[in-house]
């Protein structure tokens, strides 16, 4: 009879450095969902009055909060850049007969990133 | 010319004798241009016959010689004894699969999922002979062409951590073999394969480890066709939802 080997469901990404990667890429996602939350409960605040929403900003300004958003903020720059990393594999795009180079797809998801970033932070007064 | 000794620690499996796997070692004295598959050969030819394993071309065409060597998932007969110089090299049967006998496993698994792909052209009128052959340009063929490289040698199988956990998953080649049909200008059976690739096993069982496209021997990127699909399925699935599903 065949042999089946045996395998792990909880240590099978400690394997191979690449399984491990692709798990901390995954965890980051924890990140990107709790700050989308945290807009969520901002835009909630917003909607329900001046008062709710001095509340919620006051409640971002502790220690703990601050921490947390300083980290949520690196982890995010990492998993868009693993994100962007991989673009052109998910989206090859051909001229004639050749592809693309995705050095120029990814880097476009760069310059989408920054135009973003600046009109974002041009109407919330920033610059 | 040079030569290079070579510890192999070869898993051997008997289903006849044997419960369970255990290693055996043989000590090889190997020369410099080698490959892990001569050494193999050595052993099978000189000091024991009774080693099953898989070959046939020893030029990375035929597939049949994938097993992993130091934990990876290689071509034995494209894996240079001078990378194991003076060490110790595991070799065991790919990953994933179940052990028929030594370093030969059962791909009954993947036969039945390259099956329900339907990796073929497929047409829903044939033209008549006499209309002529199916033109197709160079950039059409540039489309798909590096997935016609696939050698079907299920590296990327063994590379796959989703394979492992979920055996329901269609995995890397045969998905990638899908696309390579997709995307061919003479296919029109696009409709027809999403409602196989579109399941749950289908590629939402991918999670881009990119690990398969990382084994692959013959630089074919199975996990750039996987994604690639998931932009497709999904696309097919609003335009069926919108009645525009047709090819």
């Amino acid at each position: 009879m065949a042999y089946v080997r045996p395998v792990s469901t909880t240590t099978w990404y400690l394997k191979d450095r690449n399984y491990f990667i692709h798990m901390v890429n995954e965890l980051t996602s924890f990140f990107v969902g709790a700050f989308a939350l945290i807009l969520l409960w901002g835009i909630g605040a917003v909607a329900g009055g001046p008062e709710a929403y001095q509340s919620f900003l006051a409640s971002l300004t502790g220690p703990g909060m601050r921490l947390f958003l300083w980290v949520t903020t690196i982890v995010i720059f990492y998993h868009a850049i693993a994100w962007f990393k991989v673009t052109p594999k998910a989206m090859p795009v051909q001229k004639g007969e050749e592809f693309v180079p995705g050095s120029l797809i990814a880097g476009g998801h760069y310059v989408v990133w920054v135009v973003l970033t600046l009109i974002v932070l041009f109407l919330a007064g920033v610059l | 010319m040079n030569e290079i000794k070579l510890e192999l620690d070869i898993l051997r499996y008997d289903p006849e004798k044997d419960r369970e796997p255990h290693f055996q070692s043989y000590s090889v004295a190997c020369q410099e241009d080698w490959m892990v598959l001569d050494a193999i050969n050595h052993v099978k030819d000189h000091v024991d016959t009774t080693i099953s394993y898989r070959w046939s071309c020893h030029m990375a065409v035929c597939g049949s010689c994938g097993m992993m060597i130091d934990g990876k998932p290689k071509l034995a007969c494209k894996a240079p004894v001078k990378d194991y110089a003076n060490q110790k090299v595991r070799v065991e049967p790919l990953a994933n699969f179940p052990i028929e006998r030594d370093l030969v496993v059962v791909q009954d698994d993947f036969m039945e999922k390259l099956k329900r792909v339907k990796p073929y052209i497929i047409r829903k009128e044939e033209k008549p002979i006499e209309e002529g052959e199916y033109k197709q340009t160079p950039a059409e063929l540039k489309k798909y062409k590096q997935f016609t490289l696939c050698i079907n040698c299920l590296c990327c199988y063994a590379a796959c951590p989703e394979y492992a956990l979920t055996p329901e998953f269609i995995g890397p080649a045969a998905l990638a073999l899908a696309h390579r049909y997709n995307q061919d200008s003479r296919d029109q059976g696009l409709a027809e394969r999403h409602k196989v690739i579109s399941t749950p096993e289908g590629v939402w069982d991918c999670s881009f480890t990119d690990t398969c496209s990382l084994a692959c021997p013959k630089h074919v990127d199975p996990a750039s066709a996987l994604q690639q699909l998931k932009i497709a399925t999904t696309t097919q699935w609003y335009k069926e939802l919108i009645g525009m599903g047709g090819n």
